[in-house]
């Protein structure tokens, strides 16, 4: 059971949200411009990867509003929270939270707001 | 009365004022209040509990805590009997009725101990290498024997009278555990005004102290945690949770705790509380203070009853008040068995030697042994044990250099007890379940914590600190640090109470598998490992010699800790001999990981109150009750309770439906569609938003009117349908199955937030607001015209596809004409508090008319017959608009909606895909079973290809013949051929006909 | 390799044990292999056995980074059966479920396949449409299959509750006879003893780090015992197939989740078949040790740990309870998770792949253990004529382009 820190409404359970798989995946301004296979990689084609993961969550029994996560697959700790629309800066800042302790992310996630 | 012979004069925490009457395998004995039943059987000289798994070998009381192997009872008959519990672990209660388990026909004579006999060839892994042939004896010879051999206590056959709670909290600091460290990393946490939780698996707290003879701050060690149990409760936000299990830890600090609240009381009495109550804790910081576990020593013929832990013995005799034997003999690599053998011998026992595997003494605690006269010897072996059913004697060699073999004559000892210590296991499985790394610490003999992965730490016994000094020290140090570091204090450690100093130990011998006069599996002896299992060190050997070599692999094989308890007192054995195999040092063999939970856990308790009615919500409409008081019956669709027919008289679902078909084709009838999702959809961009969900154009919906809408996935295929009315300029509501409307509102609410968040949309669900009567017929207009004087009802002013707001019989409505029968139909909305009234008066103004309330089976029919579909019926996720033949709701102007790119696909594309048709069958009575495969042959045998199947088949009252929708491979180029449905018995031919099989003009409907 | 029987059984019994053979090889690498199968899990011994065995190719390695079987082989509910519903599943499933049939003899290895039935319940009137539909069809592609009235379920396994009063009442079920369960580790053991008697070189503890390629082909693998070259190369490893194919620059449309399953202490036998309730999300059957084996639920969210949240057991249990009131009293001894592999449609990829003679097997999502034999035995076949075999043609990777997807999602919404 994560805890789920929602930008709006703060730290929750996991039960409160919905996931929506791999963020930052726009969908196609024209999607007749594109061939069957880059159509492909946009419907079904995943990242997946084993580390830090940027993602999408929605706060589904509470604000129903969707935001980003970046979570390590591994530990599931959550390294960041950011809103939609934020996702160029999201890509800057990601790698160095590689290396933070896992404990201090939790204790952050854990605090009470 | 307990026999006098096995209880101490006096002491212990048993109350010998209050005697306990309980039954063991029949027989009638007697114990004192604050006995576990192992140690109630001791003090009646019980040593036999029960036999082991594979082999059926006599088994005692190993242990006196929750890592017990051994001692399995079936406690209680009836609907109230349960398995493998564990006799170190049971409080007796008055009336208390246990027996031993996997024994017949019972535990002193058992038939299954012929399993002993054979045990030279049931080795690990023996069943993998044999019952192979003939093939056919596998599932009726072989497979049913081994079944039968197979469990341990047996499952109830009655369901569950008790019942069980969850609680959901939030800490600072939760401690697991309260032995020393435990209770002063609660003290150190709740001085600094932190929320903290401390829970204990036992009856009460205090851990290792409640078995001790030491003192602190000058007092016995018991009153210490009587007085500060007592200062912890005076704390308000401190919460004490004896007999509670810390079971599980999982990601981001939440842990799961098991309370046993009633099982230590009588049973049978009236259930006022839950039997268990499961918490779910959110912990900012946890502490654990889990203790260790002494370790047992593999030695030949290690397993008979009155073979103890060491340790487990001093706790019988000093808080219970018990002596597990006369005469005992200790076999120990350490010196903490020494302290035992003192306490025993204190208690009244003799102690007729301490076997040392080590090959000189120091410390003081030999000291005391020896100037008390006990005999040691040192570099010496227990090499054979003597006894069936309890241990009569032990032979002792001296040890060889090399610490393989034993050399010289055997010393016989007699005794009816031998104690064991190999050394200790830190408690380490709930810090491996947080994911923390564990590390071999060479001169303790034991994993350790290493790294922490979660807000936690360890202190005391668990983290291989053994001195009290320490674990009073390390306690009050984790939970200063703990509270701080939730925001609490500054981490200031608490003054410590003062203890009498400890010696140093002296370093551990560890031989793991003690040296005896025949080679490891060479003679009749056998060196348990795993006790429950029947895993011994030559199991493992022979493990390894198989290439078994990753532990994992060892464990899978030979079944080692596999156990109801987990390995707790297995798992370190097995690896270290593993090891000593494969020459190689232990941690780069490995280490086993923990899983949840620490102790076996109830279903029931997980499950908690969601059985029975509360297993899933049930949603009900706003006329649920006129339902149920006409007789309905109901169809789940989702959470929702939907009428399924209303049966008249004696009528069943077929004559049921056909009358309210007739009602409906002939005159009115009102269903009940409060059920169906409703979305309010606001703001400028609205429409824009609709046309890019839906495949078919809403930008110029008309305000007033309604549009029949498909939507597909991305993918291209139908998701879901339903009509949606222009309200107001920017203002829509949208209609859904009633099964996906919750997932529709989040699929739009995904687009609107994720994809287009420049669209000023807003959604709400407004499905729970109205209650929605669905009034059908040809004399619908007359029903509602009554309702709704005011409003103009003429096909002119109302027509098919609009909207009208009116005052139905006095309740402000929304009125939509629309239909799922293909008759004239209104769908009156009205707010939910007024629907019970609302249908009440439909039904008053209806019966002039014979109105005829129907339910979903109804609908469907009706629906066929216009050949509507059904979202998941007529399609399963890989179905497009257009092979239901609804080409026309794609629109070919919009340059892009959700799904249009899909359409061109390769397969998607093709003009031979299954496509929806209606069906004939050629005896005009045979209704097809929906779910039939259709051929384009009639006969053939399997496999047969098929070229589609039935969606929907049904009786039609109204055409006075069966009907059918099918989705059929080029169905469109079928028409009016013929294909075939093979039934098993036989097959019926059927006409492909055009799905519309009743008014294809939809006079009726725009009437 | 000695042959295993009773008689060896108990002529070794009489030397201790002392002479029994590696069960299997445990080789160091060679320099150069013509097949490299990246997994030691079923699926990745398989297509070694059946490279050996089917295709005379023994010049063949498999790398497995951890211990043989530790991914899904040795964390599922050892459930087996046929019963899909479209053509190309129910053919596929059906060629495994006679492979395993036969698979102990085959193997000589005890892998202890219990044709005890599995039934799947219907709890509302969708699943029992849906139950008909699949009844039908499995009955014409010659899969046994048979629809049992409510009264017909509780005949097969009497401990069933069949209450009305329950908040979603067993409607009836479908049961399919010679479905059953295996032991799974036996799969994965009996597979690698037999492919290694073949000539395979089973590498344990070796993890792969990259695949190498040249001219669009791929030529080897750098793995932590160094370089080693490989003619062909096929992954074969569940809940990692992204990472190995992102080596050889490869997208898939997998994502990993972690599966959820638990066991009960041993009890005597109670249950005699496995039940399976998609509607009401549990699964239920009795090891031969008497442990009630129970698979719960996929955790919402992708993931590499072997574990999961607590609240998708939790979630199971009230099911469990509403179809069997009597385990109420018993307890969970283990919970565990495993990493699977799930496509958009739910069914797998076996398949060539954009690099030449770079082949993948993965995708099985929650189905994997019963496919083992004839995932093995269709991806050997794939990798020696470097084509697909006709039970897997429709399995290719390229059908995530053309939209020919075989969706098994609409037929098994949860877990199987």
């Amino acid at each position: 059971m994560l805890t789920i820190n929602c930008p709006w409404c703060g730290p929750r359970d996991e039960t409160e949200f919905g996931f929506g798989g791999e963020a930052h995946r726009t969908r196609p301004a024209d999607p007749s411009a594109l061939s069957d296979a880059e159509w492909a990689e946009f419907l079904f084609m995943r990242t997946n990867p084993k580390g830090l993961h940027r993602e999408r969550w929605v706060h589904s029994h509470g604000c129903r509003r969707w935001f980003n996560v970046e979570r390590h697959t591994v530990t599931n700790e959550i390294t960041r929270v950011y809103q939609m629309g934020s996702a160029s800066e999201a890509a800057e800042t990601a790698p160095a939270a590689e290396q933070a302790p896992a404990t201090a992310a939790i204790e952050k996630q854990g605090s009470r707001s | 009365m307990t026999k006098a012979e096995f209880r101490t004069p006096t002491g212990g925490r048993i109350d010998r004022g209050r005697p306990v009457n309980f039954t063991f395998n029949g027989k009638a004995l007697q114990g004192y209040a604050g006995d576990t039943l192992a140690s109630a059987l001791l003090a009646n000289g019980i040593h036999l509990v029960g036999r082991s798994f594979k082999y059926h070998r006599p088994r005692g009381i190993l242990s006196a805590g929750s890592e017990e192997p051994n001692a399995l009872i079936q406690l209680e008959r009836g609907n109230r009997t349960e398995p493998n519990l564990r006799a170190t672990q049971i409080e007796i209660y008055e009336g208390l009725v246990a027996s031993s388990q996997n024994a017949w026909p019972n535990v002193e004579t058992d038939v299954g101990s012929i399993n002993n006999v054979l045990s030279k060839i049931f080795v690990a892994g023996f069943y993998y290498k044999t019952f192979m042939h003939p093939q056919s004896f596998w599932m009726k010879v072989y497979e049913p024997v081994i079944r039968r051999a197979a469990g341990l206590g047996k499952a109830p056959v009655e369901p569950d009278p008790d019942f069980y709670d969850k609680m959901h909290i939030h800490c600072d600091v939760l401690v697991a555990g309260s032995g020393p460290a435990g209770l002063m990393a609660a003290l150190a946490a709740a001085k600094t005004g932190a929320r903290v939780v401390i829970a204990d698996e036992q009856n009460e707290f205090g851990g290792s102290l409640l078995a001790s003879r030491e003192t602190i701050d000058g007092k016995p060690a018991a009153d210490w945690v009587r007085d500060t149990v007592e200062e912890l409760k005076r704390f308000p936000e401190v919460r004490l949770l004896p007999r509670t299990t810390v079971t599980g830890y999982y990601d981001h600090n939440y842990l799961i705790m098991a309370e046993r609240r009633t099982d230590h009381l009588p049973r049978g009495l009236a259930p006022k509380v839950s039997r268990q109550r499961l918490w779910k804790v959110r912990a900012s910081q946890v502490v654990l203070a889990t203790g260790a576990h002494e370790r047992p020593l593999v030695f030949a013929d290690n397993d008979r009853p009155g073979v103890m832990l060491a340790d487990a013995a001093r706790t019988y005799a000093n808080r219970f008040g018990t002596l597990p034997g006369k005469r005992a003999v200790v076999l120990t690599n350490n010196d903490s068995a020494y302290q035992a053998a003192l306490d025993l011998a204190d208690a009244g026992v003799a102690i007729a030697a301490i076997v040392d595997l080590r090959t000189q003494l120091g410390g003081p605690l030999a000291a005391q042994a020896k100037q008390r006269g006990i005999r040691i010897l040192t570099n010496s072996a227990v090499t054979a044990t003597y006894g069936a059913k309890r241990v009569t004697g032990v032979d002792v060699m001296t040890i060889n250099g090399s610490g393989e073999s034993v050399i010289g004559a055997p010393t016989k000892i007699d005794c009816d007890l031998v104690l064991m210590s190999g050394g200790w296991n830190p408690a380490v499985h709930l810090f491996s379940q947080s994911t923390g790394k564990l590390r071999y610490d060479d001169a303790l003999a034991c994993f350790v914590p290493n790294v922490s992965m979660q807000a936690e730490r360890s202190a005391g016994a668990c983290k291989a600190t053994f001195t009290l000094a320490g674990c009073l020290a390390e306690g009050a140090a984790a939970g200063a640090e703990a509270a701080k570091a939730a925001g609490h204090g500054e981490g200031e450690v608490p003054a410590l109470p003062s203890v009498e100093r400890t010696e140093p130990q002296q370093p551990i011998r560890p031989l793991w598998v003690v040296p005896s006069t025949d080679l490891v599996g060479h003679g009749k002896a056998k060196h348990f490992v795993d006790f429950q299992n029947d895993v011994s060190a030559a199991d493992v050997l022979l493990a390894s010699r198989e290439g078994y070599q990753s532990v994992e692999h060892l464990k899978r094989y030979t079944t080692t800790g596999m156990g109801t308890d987990q390995g707790k007192t297995s798992n370190v054995n097995a690896l270290a001999i593993l090891a000593k195999s494969l020459a190689s040092p232990i941690p780069q063999v490995g280490t086993t990981t923990f899983r949840p939970p620490y102790t076996p856990t109830t279903y029931g308790v997980l499950a908690g109150r969601d059985v029975g009615e509360l297993a899933d919500p049930a949603r009900h409409t706003p006329m649920h009750s006129w339902h149920v008081a006409h007789n309905a019956l109901f169809e789940d669709v989702g959470q929702w309770k939907r009428p399924w027919y209303f049966p008249q008289g004696s009528e069943d679902l077929h004559a049921a439906v056909r009358r309210e078909c007739r009602a409906v084709r002939s005159s009115v009838g009102v269903l009940d569609a409060s059920t169906l999702g409703k979305i309010d959809i606001q703001g400028p961009d609205a429409a824009q938003f609709l046309n890019r969900v839906y495949t078919n154009a809403f930008l110029k919906l008309e305000i007033g009117k309604c549009r029949y809408g498909v939507m597909c996935k991305e993918d291209g295929m139908v998701m879901d349908d339903g009509v949606t009315t222009r309200l107001g300029p920017n203002h829509f509501l949208m209609t859904t199955t009633t099964g996906n409307a919750a997932k529709v509102l989040d699929w739009l609410e995904d687009y609107l937030q994720t994809e287009w968040p420049d669209l000023r949309v807003f959604l709400t669900s407004v499905t729970e607001h109205y209650a929605t009567a669905s009034i059908a017929g040809p004399k619908a207009r007359e029903v509602v015209a009554e309702l709704a004087p005011d409003l103009d009802m003429s096909a002119e002013a109302f027509p098919y596809m609009s909207y009208r707001e009116a005052v139905v019989a006095g309740v402000p409505a929304r009125i939509f004409r629309i239909s799922f029968t293909g008759e004239l139909s209104y769908e009156i909305n009205v707010p939910a508090y007024n629907g019970l009234y609302v249908w009440e008066q439909i039904m008053r103004v209806g019966a002039k008319h014979g109105i005829t309330p129907y339910g979903t089976e109804t609908m469907h029919v009706l629906r066929a017959e216009k050949g509507y579909i059904i979202v998941g019926q007529e399609t399963d996720a890989t179905v497009t608009p257009q092979d239901l033949g609804m080409g026309w709701v794609v629109s070919k102007q919009k340059p892009d909606f959700i799904g249009k790119r899909s359409f061109s696909r390769e397969d998607t594309s093709r003009s031979d895909r299954k496509q929806l048709v209606g069906l004939l069958t050629e005896d005009p009575n045979e209704v097809l079973p929906e779910g039939a495969q259709l051929t384009a042959t009639a006969d053939g045998h399997p496999p047969i290809p098929m070229i589609g199947h039935v969606t929907s088949s049904y009786y039609s009252e109204t055409l006075g013949r069966s009907i059918a929708l099918a989705l059929v491979k080029d169905g469109f180029q079928r028409m009016d051929q013929h294909i075939f449905a093979p039934l098993g018995g036989k097959t019926v031919k059927c006409a492909v006909t055009k799905p519309v099989f009743y008014d294809p003009e939809g006079v009726r409907l725009h009437g | 390799m000695a042959k295993y029987s009773i008689f060896s059984l108990v002529k070794n019994a009489l030397s201790h044990h002392q002479n029994w053979d590696r069960a299997w090889r445990d080789n160091r690498p060679k320099d150069s292999y013509d097949v490299i199968i990246i997994g030691g899990g079923g699926h990745g011994l398989a297509t070694a056995y059946y490279l050996a065995k089917e295709h005379g190719i023994t010049n063949v390695a498999v790398l497995e980074k951890g211990w043989l079987g530790g991914g899904n082989t040795g964390r599922n509910t050892t459930i087996i059966r046929s019963n899909y519903l479209w053509d190309e599943s129910a053919a596929l499933y059906e060629k495994s479920l006679q492979l395993y049939e036969g698979l102990s003899q085959d193997l000589n290895y005890n892998i202890m396949f219990s044709q005890r039935g599995v039934l799947n319940l219907a709890h509302n009137l969708g699943d029992v449409r849906e139950a008909m539909r699949r009844v039908h069809a499995l009955r014409l592609n010659g899969i046994d299959s048979e629809w049992l009235t409510t009264e017909q379920v509780k005949e097969f396994c009497p401990i069933i509750n069949d209450s009305r009063q329950v908040r979603y009442p067993i409607m009836g079920g479908t049961l399919q006879r010679r479905a059953g369960t295996a032991r799974h580790d036996a799969v994965a053991w009996g597979f690698a003893r037999a492919a290694s008697a073949r000539g395979v070189d089973i590498i344990q503890n070796c993890e792969v780090k990259g695949i190498r390629r040249e001219g669009g082909k791929v030529v080897g693998v750098d793995t932590s015992m160094g370089y080693i070259k490989a003619g062909k190369v096929g992954i074969v490893a569940a809940g990692h197939s992204s990472v190995l194919a992102e080596m050889a620059d490869i997208r898939l449309p997998v994502e990993s989740h972690p599966l959820q399953a638990l066991v009960s202490e041993p009890v005597k036998p109670v249950i005699d078949c496995v039940v399976m309730s998609n509607a009401v999300h549990v699964y239920v059957s009795q090891s031969d040790k008497g442990e009630l084996v129970i698979g719960a639920g996929v955790d919402a969210y992708t993931s590499y740990g072997q574990r999961g949240s607590f609240h998708v057991i939790e979630h199971q249990m009230g099911a469990l309870l509403e179809l069997f009131p009597i385990f109420s009293r018993l307890r969970m001894l283990r919970q565990w998770g495993g990493i699977v592999d799930v496509c958009p449609d739910a069914s797998p990829i076996i398949s060539k792949t954009p690099v030449d003679n770079l082949f993948i097997n993965c995708g099985w999502g929650t189905g994997g253990f019963k496919a083992t034999p004839g995932s093995g035995f269709v991806f050997a076949h794939t990798l020696a004529q470097g084509q697909p075999h006709a039970l897997n043609a429709a399995f290719g990777l390229n059908r995530f382009e053309t939209g020919y997807l075989i969706d098994e999602h609409g037929a098994a919404a949860v877990a199987h």
